[in-house]
Formats: structure tokens, sequence, C-alpha cells
């Protein structure tokens, strides 16, 4: 068999309806040969934990615009942390301010990217996080 | 406890570990799958397929509804998108569209790329289906690629195969191809809302009735009555014939009514023998699947990767027809 594909979940938190950052990642992603389970807009964090869980993937990659991250993203971690998925890498993206970025790692989050953020560092980090 | 025993106790998390391993073929995953084969054979399994944009995953989501609402049946959903043949990857989409299936405990999608096949199926989804069947899933809907005329592998796996169309997707000459339109059970005229649903109902209802002439008709031919009976008349009660339901899968309309033919079919199948033949069919195509691959992976084995270059080499420059390289390659690979 091939090495194993590496699945990464994209969903779109929170109420905004900008996803066209989240459908270049999903795209980004696909070039770079992993699966992504793209699940569209407007997702509770209750229903992407179960995405997560019914899809087993290797990392979540949030796409937050409004600036509710801080609330949406340490649910999300707790709730995949509830069903046993600790091992799930998180990668955020979006309209993040700076002074976020740190209490952010501190809850678990893997990755943070703003406006601009190069697909090629995306992916690279999170090929070395699943493989760490 | 294993993770096969897990499942059988009915644990989410290690059941959608196991659908990975047994997707990628581990070894792990095949030990499980031999541990839960004999709990296998109870789950009706249903397809869906049709063209892409024809509202399959939104049916999907619907009959699925549809099931947890009329008889309680525990669902899990098996939503196939193709890989790139590029990078390998893929955007598996069906999810968006079943999003009101979320926070039901009885209903479990799972996602999967067609890694390289062909027949709108994976290679390991017959084995997933197995997993979902063992874990006491009453039914199994198996959501094909977006398939064009060909990718009827689904045939092969499900007891009853649902094919999706919507107007506007094809005249009654794509319903006369051989292919897709042949391995229905169940048809289904989806987005009946939009212009022409008439049209694509009556190109199918033709399809049907030149395939499988069941009833007596009257003609007029040139001003003349003629009356037409068909062959099979006699053996009516042993003959199914597939019967066409609109749908909105929007809004839900004919969902239910979908849903009566789908389990009238499995009650035909039942009364009829078919099910056993389904079965048994099935599993006849699974082992000769898993002969011709464990048979091409002992033969890579046995062959030395250069004795293969080299083969390859002599039939780019016309040395040896492909036949012969193939000749010679394989009684190497014997010795």
């Amino acid at each position: 068999m091939t090495d194993k594909k590496i699945r990464v979940l994209v969903a779109k938190p929170g109420l905004d309806g900008h996803d066209r950052g989240a459908k270049v990642i999903a795209r980004a992603l696909r070039d770079a040969g992993m699966e992504v389970i793209y699940t569209g807009l407007r997702q509770t964090p209750e229903m992407i934990a179960e995405a997560a869980l019914q899809e087993d993937v290797d990392v979540v990659g949030l796409s937050v615009l409004s600036g509710a991250h801080m609330a949406l993203a340490p649910r999300i971690v707790e709730l995949l942390r509830a069903n046993g998925q600790a091992d799930v890498k998180i990668f955020l993206g979006g309209i993040i301010p700076d002074e976020d970025w740190a209490r952010l790692k501190e809850i678990g989050v893997s990755g943070v990217y703003g406006p601009g953020a190069n697909t090629e560092d995306i992916i690279r980090d999170i090929k070395a996080a699943v493989a760490g | 406890m294993t993770l096969s025993q897990a499942i059988l106790n009915g644990e989410r998390l290690a059941l959608a570990r196991l659908l990975t391993q047994v997707e990628n073929d581990t070894p792990q995953g095949r030990a499980a799958l031999i541990e839960l084969f004999p709990h296998t054979g109870k789950a009706h399994l249903v397809g869906v397929t049709g063209s892409p944009g024809a509202g399959k995953s939104s049916l999907v989501n619907q009959l699925a509804l549809q099931y947890r609402k009329s008889q309680e049946k525990r669902v899990a959903i098996i939503a196939v998108d193709p890989s790139s043949p590029f990078t390998g990857g893929a955007v598996l989409g069906d999810r968006v569209r079943m999003r009101d299936l979320f926070g039901d405990p009885n209903i479990f999608i799972r996602s999967m790329a067609s890694r390289g096949s062909l027949g709108g199926l994976a290679q390991t989804t017959a084995n997933l289906v197995q997993v979902f069947d063992a874990a006491g899933f009453d039914v199994v809907i198996v959501e094909t690629v977006g398939a064009g005329q060909s990718e009827v592998d689904i045939v092969r796996l499900a007891h009853t195969t649902v094919v999706v169309e919507a107007p506007g997707l094809g005249d009654d000459i794509q319903a006369l191809k051989a292919g897709i339109m042949e391995i229905a059970d169940v048809l289904v005229v989806n987005k009946a809302d939009r212009p022409g649903v008439e049209n694509t109902e009556k190109a199918l209802k033709s399809m049907l009735e030149l395939s499988r002439p069941t009833t007596k008709r009257t003609l007029k031919h040139h001003g003349t009555e003629m009356t037409v009976f068909a062959p099979q008349e006699k053996a009516e009660d042993g003959v199914w014939t597939p019967p066409i339901q609109r749908t909105i899968a929007f809004d839900g309309t004919g969902v239910p009514e979908l849903l009566e033919a789908i389990e009238r079919h499995a009650d035909y199948l039942r009364q009829s023998g078919g099910w056993q033949r389904r079965e048994r069919a099935r599993l006849d195509v699974e082992l000769q699947t898993l002969i011709r691959a464990e048979l091409l992976t002992r033969f890579r084995e046995a062959l030395s990767a250069q004795a293969y270059e080299k083969a390859l080499e002599d039939v780019v420059e016309r040395k040896m027809s492909p036949w012969q390289a193939a000749q010679t390659l394989l009684k190497e690979g014997a010795r």
C-alpha cells in the first residue's frame, strides 16, 4: 500500500459567511495529496467535533473571520479531547489579532495563520505536525 | 479490548478508527474484518448513484432522516468522492448537504476518496460496508462518485440500487445507452419542481418498457389498432419493474414514497430468493477481487524490478508486444 493519507477536516465555524479562504485551503491541501473533508459554512463546535470523530481525521483546519476565534477554538479543543481525539492537530486561519496567537497555541492550536499566509508553509506545518 | 470488540459494543471512536484501518488495508484492519465477518449479513445495503449534480447527497440526507423518522433504523452512510489522478488528494464535500443529520447518534457518516478506482467506488468500500454491518447498522447507504455511464460497481455491492436523474441532464438517447440506467432497482427523478420533469420521466419510462415489457398495450399504427402482448406477461410475479419516483430533495417531497419503494424492493428480494442470489454474487466478486489482488502482489514480489523495467523497455522499443512481455514476465514470476 501507499503511505497513509493525511485526512483533514476543513470547517468554517461561526456566523460569518465568507468561505473563500476555506475553499482555497481545501484546494491547496488536495493538491498536496491530502484527503480533505469539507463541511461548509456555519458549523457549530459540536458539529465540527462530531464530523472529526466520524471521519477519524488527523487534522482539523478552522477558518474564522468573525473575531469569535477565542470562543470557538477553545470549545472545539475541549470537545475533541472529550471525544478521545486529543491527538488531532488543530490549525486556525483568519483574522486573528497578534495578541491572541500565544494564547491559542497555549490551549493546543498547532498553527495560526493570518491573511496572506503562504499555503506552502501551511502544508509543510501540517505534514510536520502529523508526522511529529 | 480489541477494536472489533469495541465496535460490537457500539463505541463510535473505535468504529471511526477501524474504518481508517480497513480503508488503508492494514494488517490490523484485516484482522478485525476476520473477527467481524460472522456478525455481518444483516444490513440492507442501499446504493445511490447518478450523474454529478443530480442531487445524490441531498437525497441521501433526506432518506436518512426518513429512515429515522418512520422506522427508527440505525443508518450508516458511506459517501465516495473522486481522488485527483495527479496528486492523489481529494476534496470530499458530501457532508455539506448532510448537515441535517448532525446530533443523531444513530446516524454515522463517513466520507471516502475513490483512490484511483474507476467503478464509482473505492477498492475498500465493500469492507467498510462490512464494518458498519457488523456494528449493527440496519441500513448502509453507499453514495457513489458522481457517475457517468459505466461506473456500475455499486450494483455488485448493494441489495437495492437507486439511480438518481434530474431534468436537463441528458436526452432520451442517454437513457438508451447501456450502463447506469440498466442497474436501477428504483429510479428517481429528483428536482421534480424544475421544468422538463415530464420529459425526463417519459424518457425513463420508455426505456423501462423497452427493456422489460410487461403489459398489454394498444397502439395506433397508420390508423389501424394493434394490440401488443408483452412476452413475459405470464411470469408477472417473478419480475421486478423499477418504479419511477419523483422527489424534491431540497424539501423532502416524495422521499417517504421513495423509502417505501426501497423497502418494497427489499421485500421482493427476500420473497423471490433474489436476496441470497445477490449476496452470493457479491461475495463471489469480492473473493475474486481479493484473489486477483493477492496474486498480483505475490507476482510483484517474486519478480525483480529490473526484469520488469527491461520488459517495459522492450515494449517501448517495439521489440516485444505487451502481450508477449506479459507472458515472459509471468513465466519468470512463476519460477
